[in-house]
């Protein structure tokens, strides 16, 4: 194959990997930017979305699609509803202290991935796609799922952005983000806010899992990579800026799936990480935020 | 009695004790203990920088590893003597200490947090990629003939005891002492309020950089140390589930307690080995115990027992 | 005063996103003076002694002290200089005892020497009155209290020049009155740099008065003097 054929190739798999991230990115930012909490759980509740997503699909029987549907809905707000009462229980109770609610994440997120090892188990389980049909471009096929998991991205991506900007749960929200006890003043119910945001990011997640997992297989560990990655795009979009991040998250996303070709994962991994830590160091608004941590 | 005669009590009648049980402990126990106490020199490492200085960081399996690895890497490919091979892990943890230290200190509070953590991801990584080396995941084993330092063999149960008991003491009477200088004073105020700590004329980010690589070389120490009497190097000692557990250990013992450290280590170890033997998902207890810590007992045991029964533990 | 002047500075300016909470502030405070800063609210007092300590980093103009230019020096070296300041809002170590607050104050200067700090850890909690409470958690202590300590926490240093940001706030009436002894005991012995609201304690301390305005320096008198002077009338009562 030349190397135009090759890029192209490298391109559509990137901006598949760009859509699942911007979804699970923007699921981040969110509790990020209303809560101020870093939620390091958050790639287990992309986990269990694609461990629920296997699940459903083999609850049903007949075509996958049902399945499938079935997981696209239900998968996201069990997940939704497990972080709403875990904001409840736990992170309300810390009073949303920033050392402690890290240290209360990083044990709900060994919580969440170790009762999927105890129930789900160690293995990786395919889902399949609702439909496979391939499209055949001049120089190799190509799946139709995966231009299917993009579209639904962008469409979801649009929904969040419509939720924040034109109706009254995105009032409430940016009010709740700008301060907190001035939301209260005015009567917005920010302790509710705050479980519905969190529920939101994590329902996030777990939809962007449901999309990728015909593509990936579900994993009880398959959690860390989207963390990582989610944290880089949230940190070099600028913290808390739903805009920065769908941006960030298409230029990891698609450079990811570029770099990967000439470079080893491995080495990608650390490039990545040290970024992470240098931009916090050297330029802690990220690259196109205001805000620092 | 003074604040520094019961802290030699106190000190004292631990190390006594732990000396003790050598002779009354069944093999296992007796096995654990000795690499609790290794294990507990890594916390109380941590404890350094955690409970006396106020810094949380999600990174130390970087120093713990660098410890180890240059313990490993120059006995294995260098052959190095055990007793050099010590010192080159501990100036390896120095080493890397010191470079994370200048750089992240330029953050604080939850930055912090996150920049340690990414550089001991980034440790972790590398590790892999050189895994020609390294041996990666699966590490390698130290041999027997490499582990006798000084003439002791440290591959029999009684000398392995005796040597991570002196370890132990050594790392257990420095932070006794240290945090009872005015140093550790310093340290102590800039938890308690770095700014007013600032403006009593101390240099706080000189202060905090010092017990960055205390804490680091300490932890270094623990990890090299840990190679030598176990007789085994692997990356799985680099992942972030060790730059968690001491957090865990030291939160469970209580933060900012010379002793803390070693009781968290020891309830945590055993919690974990009762549990791994009805499930492989032992790791659950971990995360179980670090949101019921945060959210009920956060000063820990000993943290508890100073506030309730005994205010003048060090 | 023929004595020298322990600070100086000239031009001092600093700007916060366009405005300027100082400006070009010539200022010399004479060694041995009880110096006190008033204005009006947001007048840039606290910007002002923020800028002279290091808290806050000058836009532009310069700060002399004891003869050397500090302005590019960070907080904590300046401190080690002879400088002290104490918080306008209470900055203690809640958990920890009040003799081990003022000995982070005193230990600084003798190093290791632990009776040169058990006797000036004493002498300054003596001095506000805090000697029979130097066991107790400086968090347990009243609001007032807690005031005294930071000052305590101040004298401790023997500081060449100590800057009290509002200590009088939140004070009964006899800890007032307690607190101009005080002050009055320290001249002569010290250089006191005072921002305060409360005029009684301005005028009974004060050897020299400078009000700020706008961040700028509207007048520099002696207490006597001071109350004919038309332009503070207005800046404090809005008349002319």
């Amino acid at each position: 194959m030349d190397l135009g054929p090759y890029l192209l190739l490298a391109s559509l798999e990137g901006a598949v990997a760009a859509a699942v991230l911007a979804l699970t990115a923007v699921g981040l930012s969110l509790v990020f930017g209303v809560m101020r909490v870093v939620n390091v759980a958050h790639g287990e509740f992309f986990m269990l979305g694609a461990v629920l997503a296997w699940w459903f699909a083999s609850l049903v029987a007949g075509h996958p699609a049902f399945g499938f549907v079935l997981a696209l809905i239900c998968a996201p707000l069990i997940a939704a509803v497990i972080a709403a009462a875990a904001d409840y229980f736990v992170l309300k109770r810390l009073n949303y202290d920033p050392e402690a609610t890290i240290v209360a994440t990083i044990g709900l997120l060994y919580i969440i991935q170790q009762t999927v090892l105890m129930t789900y188990g160690p293995d990786a389980r395919p889902v399949e796609a609702p439909f496979n049909a391939r499209i055949y471009l001049p120089w190799f096929g190509y799946s139709t799922y995966k231009f299917f998991v993009i579209g639904a991205a962008i469409v979801l991506l649009i929904g969040v952005w419509i939720m924040l900007t034109k109706t009254r749960i995105g009032l409430v929200l940016r009010a709740s983000q700008l301060d907190s006890e001035m939301a209260l003043a005015f009567g917005i119910k920010v302790d509710q806010v705050y479980a519905m945001v969190f529920g939101l990011g994590a329902g996030l997640a777990a939809m962007a899992a449901v999309l990728v997992v015909p593509i990936q297989q579900a994993h009880y560990l398959m959690g860390g990579d989207p963390l990582l990655l989610s944290f880089i795009v949230v940190i070099i979009g600028g913290l808390g800026s739903i805009a920065g991040t769908v941006v960030a998250a298409i230029l990891i996303g698609m450079s990811d799936g570029i770099i990967s070709v000439f470079f080893s994962p491995t080495l990608a991994k650390i490039i990545a990480t040290l970024l992470v830590a240098f931009v916090l160091i050297f330029r802690p608004t990220g690259l196109f935020g205001k805000r620092s941590i | 009695m003074s604040a520094a005669a019961k802290s030699v009590w106190l000190h004292g009648g631990v190390i006594t004790l732990l000396f003790a049980l050598q002779f009354v402990l069944p093999a296992y126990h007796h096995g654990n203990l000795a690499r609790i106490m290794v294990l507990a020199v890594y916390a109380m490492g941590y404890n350094m920088l955690f409970g006396y200085t106020g810094l949380l960081s999600l990174g130390h399996a970087l120093f713990f590893a660098a410890g180890m690895y240059g313990l490993g890497l120059t006995i294995a490919f260098l052959d190095f003597a055990p007793s050099p091979a010590l010192l080159s892990g501990i100036i390896s943890a120095l080493i890397v200490s010191a470079v994370v230290g200048f750089l992240a200190l330029r953050t604080t509070g939850v930055a912090f947090m996150i920049v340690t953590l990414m550089f001991a991801q980034a440790g972790f990584l590398t590790i892999l990629l050189f895994g020609e080396y390294t041996r990666g995941d699966e590490g390698f084993v130290i041999q027997q003939p490499e582990r006798v330092l000084a003439g002791i063999d440290l591959t029999t149960p009684g000398n392995r005891y005796f040597a991570a008991l002196i370890l132990f003491s050594v790392c257990l009477i420095i932070t006794a002492r240290v945090v009872q200088t005015p140093f550790g004073k310093v340290l102590i105020a800039i938890r308690e309020n770095e700014d007013r700590a600032r403006m009593l004329g101390y240099d706080v980010l000189r202060h905090k950089l010092i017990a960055v690589i205390i804490s680091g070389t300490m932890s270094g120490a623990a990890g090299a140390a840990y190679a030598l009497l176990f007789g085994y190097v692997g990356a799985s000692f680099a992942a972030v589930q060790y730059s968690i557990f001491p957090l865990l250990w030291v939160l469970l013992g209580g933060a900012g307690t010379t002793i803390g450290p070693l009781v968290g280590t020891i309830f945590m170890f055993y919690l974990i080995d009762l549990s791994s033997g009805l499930t492989s998902a032992y790791m659950l207890i971990a995360g179980v115990t670090l949101v019921l810590l945060t959210l009920f007992a956060r000063q820990g045991l000993v943290g508890e027992l100073r506030k309730r029964a005994l205010p003048w533990l060090p | 005063m023929a004595a020298l002047n322990l600070l100086t500075t000239k031009g001092l300016s600093r700007n916060f996103g366009g405005l300027w909470a100082v400006h070009n502030v010539d200022f010399e405070l004479p060694e041995g003076q009880v110096r006190a800063l008033i204005g009006p609210n947001g007048a840039g007092k606290s910007t002002f002694v923020g800028l002279l300590c290091g808290r806050i980093p000058a836009s532009s103009g310069s700060v002399q002290f004891d003869g050397r230019d500090v302005t590019a020096l960070p907080a904590h070296k300046r401190i080690a200089l002879g400088m002290a300041y104490t918080f306008q809002i209470t900055s203690i170590f809640a958990k920890l005892s009040l003799w081990e607050n003022v000995a982070l104050a005193v230990r600084r200067k003798h190093h290791g020497d632990a009776n040169a700090v058990e006797g000036g850890v004493k002498a300054a909690l003596s001095r506000v009155g805090l000697a029979d409470r130097a066991d107790q958690l400086a968090g347990d202590l009243s609001y007032g209290h807690q005031r005294l300590l930071e000052i305590a926490m101040g004298l401790g240093q023997q500081p060449r020049l100590l800057i009290l940001d509002e200590p009088t706030q939140g004070l009964a009436e006899s800890e007032v009155d307690d607190f101009k002894k005080l002050v009055r005991n320290l001249a002569g012995e010290t250089t006191v740099l005072l921002i305060e609201h409360n005029m009684d304690v301005v005028m009974d301390t004060a050897d020299m008065i400078t009000v700020l305005n706008f961040g700028e320096v509207l007048a520099e008198e002696t207490p006597e003097t001071i109350r004919d002077n038309s332009a503070v009338q207005a800046a404090y009562l809005g008349t002319g």
